[in-house]
């Protein structure tokens, strides 16, 4: 059994593969590559600055699968967790 | 009512050209009338697969440029009078066909047929586009490696994107003991991944290398292999089929280690 158990500690191939695929899938599902991804992330972080503060290094975009609401399918979906730090008072700045 | 299905995967080498035999001869087996249709132009294969490369004559790209009729271009199965093979021409390249020319071949062919079967070529180009044309659902193959799911995955949006109706999903050279040993990825992997439906799981089994030596599809055999392609066949024709248990390797180790406990 010990001997078993040694092999076991080392992570199987098969789940490495699932885990490798998983991430490639997101860029070719997006059409884009991580450098757009991040493009993308810095220019959601600038239009959303404008009206609040948010937690920057707690943010977290990503390209999942979600159902459809039309038909029973499996959709792209670009997935954005921003925790709100504060809301910028603009109403206060414009009187 | 006749069903136009192509067989496609992205990559090379995963099991179109035996899938695509196996299903048509297995409809044919159950009564149906069909006919199997070698799109790979340039690397023709469906008929080596079906054992017919000594009776053909003419070929896909004749049919298209008028240099036969349809019904001349058509061969007969050795085993199943409601089975033909439309063969691919050997020295053309895929431009000899267009899309349109595809759609119009097979409309014609559904007045005759049942089934129409395409065997669509790797890749996504021009050949892939002439195979997915007329067709109304596609038979998606993977095998449980990285490269065949990626490929695969590529296609199932160029099939939507295409607007063919319904996709399956065909796992095929799943091997039950890596994957119980955690070095395969296993058929619910794969699904959760593609996220389409799964219509068949095919072993990884040497009688296939068999059938295909003798050109004679194994397809409601005794073999796993042949069972798992006549489940797939009666899942086509709309009948729910279990999935088969692929676990044989099991029971011989367990027999093998009941062995060694008794003594």
């Amino acid at each position: 059994m010990g001997l078993f158990d040694i092999f076991r500690k080392s992570t199987n191939s098969g789940t490495v593969a699932k885990d490798r695929l998983k991430l490639v899938l997101v860029s070719d599902r997006a059409g884009c590559s991580p450098e757009i991804m991040e493009a993308l992330k810095n220019d959601i972080i600038k239009v959303i600055s404008k009206y609040m503060e948010i937690d920057t290094d707690n943010l977290n975009i990503e390209i999942t699968q979600t159902e459809s609401d039309t038909d029973n399918g499996y959709v792209p979906a670009l997935c954005a967790n921003i925790p709100i730090k504060d809301i910028i008072k603009t109403g206060n700045k414009r009187q | 009512m006749s069903e136009v299905i192509v067989i496609t995967s992205g990559k090379g080498g995963v099991g179109k050209t035996t899938t695509s035999a196996n299903v048509g001869t297995g409809l044919a087996k159950l009564g149906h009338s069909v006919v199997l249709i070698d799109t790979d132009i340039g690397l023709r294969n469906l008929d080596v697969v079906m054992g017919l490369e000594n009776r053909i004559v003419y070929n896909l790209v004749d049919v298209v440029e008028g240099n036969c009729r349809l019904k001349q271009a058509l061969i007969k199965d050795k085993r199943y009078n409601n089975l033909f093979l439309l063969p691919s021409a050997q020295t053309r390249d895929k431009t000899s066909v267009t899309p349109e020319q595809m759609r119009k071949l097979t409309d014609e062919l559904r007045d005759e047929f049942e089934y129409i079967i395409l065997d669509c070529p790797a890749g996504i180009e021009q050949g892939f586009k002439n195979a997915i044309a007329g067709a109304d659902r596609a038979l998606v193959v993977t095998t449980p490696e990285v490269a065949a799911i990626r490929d695969a995955d590529r296609i199932i949006g160029l099939l939507e994107a295409n607007n063919v109706k319904r996709t399956d999903l065909i796992v095929n050279r799943l091997r039950m003991d890596m994957v119980k040993r955690g070095d395969m990825m296993s058929t619910d992997d794969v699904v959760d991944i593609l996220a389409i439906n799964l219509i068949g799981v095919v072993p990884d089994d040497e009688n296939i290398v068999i059938a295909t030596n003798q050109g004679e599809p194994l397809v409601g055999d005794d073999s796993l292999a042949g069972r798992a392609f006549m489940n797939i066949c009666h899942r086509i024709l709309g009948e729910e089929v279990p999935l088969l248990d692929l676990d044989v390797s099991d029971s011989f180790w367990k027999k093998l280690s009941s062995l060694f406990k008794k003594r």
